[in-house]
């Protein structure tokens, strides 16, 4: 039986903390002077992207080369795809190489659980799939709030959660919400009834969720606000009237979040609209971990790569 | 084979929605029609007479599907008007009529004809082809009407591809009203169904699939409907989905329009929640619908709104479907299965088996204005028995069509067509299609 990570969805509480523990021992690893451990070496993993990414990609390939697996990256752009191969017989033919791992990003909702049900040996990572899932992303987020927390000495469980903007459209709110679910935490979805819809609560058959579509009774009382992309697309999609007017509701700004939920903390997933979704005093200010979101992506990807490759003999020194 | 001599399906009961008649009766066909209906053993009078038993089951019309699609020309390697033809027969449908979604479209007689010729050399069910509304079905010009009916069109549609153009659909019911035959419509306005592959609901959300919301086909139907009253011409609505769009339906028919409407099996029997998984072999146009929909189906189908189901029949290769979601092609399979699902919708109760036959039989010819769908005396010999406790799998090797996408493939089934006769020509013989000319014998 081969494991995937497909989505937060399904995951438990136990199965987040493990991926975050081991995520939070991998944080040193990427502060050393040699920044490698052999813990994978001889293990193969594909990075394979039908999507542009900048970010996540870099990351993935690092981690890989951080825990000493040899990592191929394969860009839509420049493979078969584009010559009109499918999906299935371009992974095929990348599983003929017998990868350990394949790290797969589309554009389409659903395209890496298609893949794992079609490969036989290699475990599937689902970096980002159409507005479905980003399970690494939401890991990071996690694992940057939990450092946050302990910090201060909160946990992580049992706060307050919001997520301003295109939730509809956001694979990166998708798997936070259910990741934050897991720990028992209060989701509130902010934004307007084109891309927070109303029965949007209801997807997540939780009475923990809810919706609203004033910023400011929205961000009223939270922990932490995540700031989520807003497309130029929604324009020509009739999801928004034009940026400006949805700026004017729905950017993030310090006044807002002074007078909302003075104590928050600041999300984003990048790559960031400054001015649109949120202001540069909010994205560079003292409430912003917008940084450290980045140096965590790293560590999250080591611990996936780490978890669903390492060979059947227990590490314990990485084991919860 | 051709019955040369009379034949008498005996002992059976009979259900025939258009004469009311339900009980024991033995059938006797002679010449390619139905020549007398008699309570059991007063046929004796033809010792010369083959017989065919019918003990224990359903002597039923053959079944009609408005809503096939058989492939042929253009797209061969999918389905051909023979192996559709012959899936159909085995499926208990005496008569299906095909969509114009061919290519070329079947806009022009010289396709009409080439269906008909090909559907002839096959010998299985009846072919009724189904014209175009607009040339190429584009929706930019009239299609021939007049040509299509003489060259042997039953109605007209544009399948997938709906009218967008309002003035256009105004005069072609126009034209119509002439030649009497209705307008098959799929319901969807596309700038609101925004290319969606599912039902759009909280499970699309969840899903990040994009949502077609069911008022897509709801906005349709509701002008198609008010297009006809003020024309006075006839629409047909394909595979309706929706409760409220029933309910328009029904509104529409108590006000006298001449509205008539389908449902597919899929829509009964199969719910949103089957795509959690992104199989594409549930993904269907008009998308599977949630629980609500499925009830307002129901009732339809109860009071009698619903008149016909109609299988939306639509073949496709593995490969059109062994792709991501989104980029799948649409519909399953539907000649071979829905008969069987709705005996087993009969036996849970939910559907009775008369208002069943009526809605496969006598409710499809009466919304098309075609002459069969009944067994009264002196109509052709269409004719299906239906064992209703057969109990069979839907195995791959059952399938008689070219493709092999159903969801239903590997369900074990109960009921299933044992005889089949079209014209009084016996094409299925305990539950196998007949082969060579062989005479009927006991």
């Amino acid at each position: 039986m081969v494991d995937h990570l497909l989505g937060i969805e399904g995951l438990s509480k136990n199965e987040i903390h493990r991926y975050l523990e081991s995520a939070q021992s991998f944080v040193e690893v990427s502060e050393r002077d040699i920044k490698k451990v052999p813990t994978l070496r001889g293990k193969t993993i594909v990075n394979i992207f039908f999507e542009p990414s900048t970010r996540t990609l870099a990351s993935f390939d690092i981690a890989g080369k951080r825990l000493s697996a040899d990592t191929i990256n394969v860009s839509a752009g420049a493979s078969s795809v584009k010559k009109g191969e499918t999906l299935l017989d371009t992974v095929r033919t990348l599983e003929s190489m017998n990868p350990d791992v394949l790290v797969i990003r589309h554009s389409e909702s659903g395209a890496p659980h298609f893949v794992a049900q079609h490969l036989s040996r290699a475990s599937v990572v689902n970096a980002g799939d159409g507005a479905h899932e980003h399970p690494t992303q939401a890991l990071l987020d996690l694992l940057t709030l939990r450092q946050h927390f302990a910090e201060s000495g909160r946990d992580i469980e049992g706060i307050k959660i919001g997520f301003v903007g295109d939730v509809r459209h956001s694979r990166v709110a998708r798997s936070n919400i259910w990741g934050h679910l897991a720990l028992g935490n209060r989701v509130r979805l902010i934004g307007p009834t084109t891309l927070v819809p109303r029965d949007l609560a209801t997807v997540f058959r939780s009475d923990r969720v809810e919706v609203a579509h004033s910023l400011q009774e929205g961000l009223d009382g939270l922990d932490v606000v995540v700031c989520l992309r807003m497309q130029l697309e929604r324009q020509d999609e009739h999801f928004i009237p034009n940026l400006d007017e949805y700026s004017k509701e729905y950017c993030v700004s310090e006044r807002v979040l002074a007078r909302c939920c003075p104590q928050s903390v600041v999300l984003h997933p990048g790559p960031m609209n400054r001015g649109t979704e949120v202001t540069g005093d909010v994205a560079d200010g003292p409430r912003s971990l917008i940084r450290r979101q980045v140096n965590n992506g790293v560590a999250v990807r080591m611990a996936v790569l780490y978890l669903l490759a390492r060979t059947a003999e227990p590490h314990e020194v990485f084991e919860p | 084979m051709t019955l040369t001599r009379p034949t008498i399906i005996q002992g059976g009961t009979v259900i025939d929605a258009a004469s009311g008649r339900e009980g024991l009766f033995d059938v006797l066909v002679e010449d390619g029609r139905i020549a007398a209906i008699e309570k059991p053993g007063q046929l004796s009078s033809h010792p010369e007479a083959a017989r065919i038993g019918a003990e224990g089951q359903w002597v039923i019309p053959g079944c009609i599907d408005l809503h096939v699609h058989l492939r042929e020309p253009g797209e061969e390697w999918k389905e051909t008007v023979r192996t559709g033809a012959e899936a159909a027969v085995l499926g208990g449908f005496t008569s299906v009529c095909c969509m114009p979604n061919t290519k070329p479209a079947n806009d022009s007689a010289e396709v009409t004809r080439f269906i008909l010729e090909r559907a002839r050399e096959a010998g299985a069910a009846r072919v009724l082809p189904i014209g175009a509304i607009s040339m190429e079905r584009k929706g930019k010009q009239l299609a021939p009407y007049n040509e299509l009916a003489k060259a042997g069109c039953v109605a007209f549609s544009d399948d997938g591809d709906p009218v967008a153009d309002a003035g256009l659909m105004r005069r072609a019911l126009e034209w119509c009203l002439m030649l009497g035959l209705p307008l098959s419509c799929h319901e969807e306005d596309r700038s609101l169904s925004c290319g969606g592959c599912m039902n759009e609901s909280p499970l699309s959300l969840r899903l990040g699939l994009k949502g077609f919301p069911g008022v897509a086909e709801d906005v349709m139907i509701a002008r198609d409907i008010e297009l006809a009253r003020f024309t006075g011409g006839r629409v047909h609505i394909c595979h309706v989905s929706t409760a409220r769009g029933v309910e328009l339906i029904r509104r529409a028919k108590n006000d006298g329009i001449s509205v008539t409407c389908e449902v597919a099996p899929h829509h009964l029997l199969l719910d949103e929640s089957c795509v959690s998984g992104y199989d594409t072999h549930y993904k269907m146009m008009p998308p599977l619908k949630p629980h609500e929909d499925i009830e307002g189906l129901f009732r339809g189908i109860e009071d009698g709104t619903v008149d016909a189901i109609a299988s939306d029949h639509a073949p496709h290769d593995r490969d059109s479907k062994l792709v991501e979601f989104s980029r799948a092609t649409v519909g399953i399979l539907g000649l071979q299965t829905s008969l069987p699902l709705f005996v087993e919708l009969c036996s849970q109760g939910r559907i009775s088996r008369r208002r069943m036959v009526e809605l496969l039989c006598y409710g499809p010819a009466k919304s098309f204005g075609l002459s069969s769908g009944t067994l009264r005396v002196g109509s052709e010999a269409d004719i299906t028995v239906v064992d209703p406790l057969k109990k069979w799998s839907f195995a791959p090797s059952e399938v008689r069509s070219k493709s092999k996408n159903s969801p239903f493939i590997g369900r074990e089934m109960t009921g299933r067509a044992s005889q089949v006769l079209v014209g009084g020509r016996w094409v299925v013989r305990d539950g196998a299609l007949a082969s060579g000319n062989k005479e009927v014998s006991e």
